[in-house]
């Protein structure tokens, strides 16, 4: 499914827009990073509550095409910044990231 | 007159304290210096401080140091009119020197400390081995800078370069969240730039990440330095302290020092280090309180992966 799409279905706030081409196959919830240095593997999507500049540094080092920040969680203009230079797409969403995950799990699935 | 500045680590650009530190006094000293013997009139002390250009002589037999003998002293034999006597009736006896594998911040702080214008310099046997003055540090120190500023220049030429083969430097500070990442995320480009093997790259960012971010989370700041060749990459990290206490606990899954600020930016969690010597195929460490932590990460790149990077 492609990035835009989800965020439409899953009504995120659109804080930088992702490349059409981005397709979702897999995603990683994690608020540690270290973590998802780690495990992430080969995920497209990474489900979290940290936004600041290392978010955005550990997705690009591990290859994570979109972040969505959950809570409502404020995010940076640097991090943004940092992202676009990055081509990382984030969202925002109120959900947490247990409802997060399960919204973006139903769609991988369906 | 003019104080030399203050060079403790904490108030000093990195590059500054990385020379004062890894420079030995042995390569700042003048060798196989001027010395006299106790029993040499202190005429000669004259005539030899005259024609060398000196304003200070050891007094040595076969490298046994016994005293150091000033212009001050000569002018004060010279008012006494005893140009005659041995030098050993007029040099100073405690003398205070330093030793040759000692960094040059001791030789700094020791003409900070004391007002005589050179230290004997002996080696490990307490043989003199040469001479150092004011003269010395500064004729290094410009040197040394020169050469620090030339490299900053060409790596700022060299942003982009043309094969895989690439040896950087980048410096960390404490705590400088803003910046972490930086050194990985450029080293990352460079190897996806260069057509390296993706699980490859995803190898070395990880090691890379732990160690850079483990630099600015724990340490004083440090650096991070790579040297990619078409066999191997090579990350070396070097900070200044405070050390790790016990190395195979911080190699422990889990174990951690960081405080709650730390942990709720997502790190500290205890991963890194293992993390870190997971993806590696040569992992090195060492570390001391209170003098600082080396790692040494090595990650090959295999026959493969040499035929695919350009």
């Amino acid at each position: 499914m492609n990035i835009k799409d989800m965020a439409r279905t899953c009504q995120w706030e659109t804080l930088l827009e992702g490349a059409d081409a981005n397709a979702i196959t897999s995603a990683y919830t994690s608020d540690l990073l270290s973590d998802v240095m780690a495990n992430a593997h080969d995920a497209d999507l990474l489900i979290t509550i940290q936004a600041h500049n290392n978010t955005v540094a550990v997705a690009s080092l591990a290859g994570i095409k979109a972040i969505v920040v959950c809570n409502d969680r404020t995010v940076p203009d640097d991090t943004l910044a940092s992202a676009q230079k990055e081509q990382i797409a984030v969202y925002r969403t109120q959900t947490n990231q247990f409802e997060t995950s399960c919204a973006v799990g139903k769609l991988l699935q369906s | 007159m003019n104080r030399l500045p203050d060079l403790s680590p904490e108030k000093s650009p990195l590059t500054l304290v990385e020379v004062i530190y890894s420079t030995t006094i042995r390569e700042v000293m003048s060798t196989d210096p001027i010395t006299v013997e106790r029993n040499t009139p202190m005429s000669t002390v004259q005539h030899l401080m005259r024609d060398h250009g000196v304003s200070g002589l050891p007094i040595a037999e076969e490298g046994r140091l016994f005293g150091i003998v000033s212009v001050q002293d000569l002018i004060e034999a010279l008012q006494q009119g005893k140009l005659n006597v041995p030098v050993s009736t007029c040099m100073t006896e405690r003398v205070v020197t330093l030793e040759e594998d000692m960094p040059l911040s001791m030789a700094i702080s020791t003409f900070s400390k004391y007002r005589f214008g050179r230290f004997p310099v002996l080696n490990a046997a307490q043989r003199l081995t040469g001479i150092i003055s004011v003269r010395d540090i500064n004729v290094t120190l410009v040197n040394r800078l020169l050469q620090q500023v030339s490299k900053f220049e060409s790596m700022l030429d060299n942003e982009v370069t043309p094969g895989l083969e690439l040896n950087r430097v980048f410096h960390t500070r404490q705590h400088d969240f803003e910046n972490g990442g930086k050194a990985s995320t450029t080293i990352k480009k460079h190897l996806v730039d260069h057509h390296v093997d993706r699980s490859l790259v995803k190898r070395i960012a990880i090691a890379s990440y732990e160690l850079e971010m483990n630099q600015v989370v724990h340490s004083i700041g440090g650096t991070i330095s790579y040297r990619i060749t078409p066999d191997a990459v090579e990350i070396l990290v070097q900070d200044r302290g405070p050390g790790i206490e016990n190395v195979d606990l911080a190699l422990t899954e889990g174990f951690t020092t960081a405080n709650e600020w730390i942990k709720s930016l997502g790190f500290g969690a205890g991963l890194g280090l293992p993390n870190a010597k997971r993806v590696s195929d040569e992992f090195f460490i060492h570390s001391e309180p209170n003098v600082g932590t080396t790692v040494k990460v090595v990650i090959h790149l295999d026959k493969k992966q040499k035929e695919n990077a350009t």
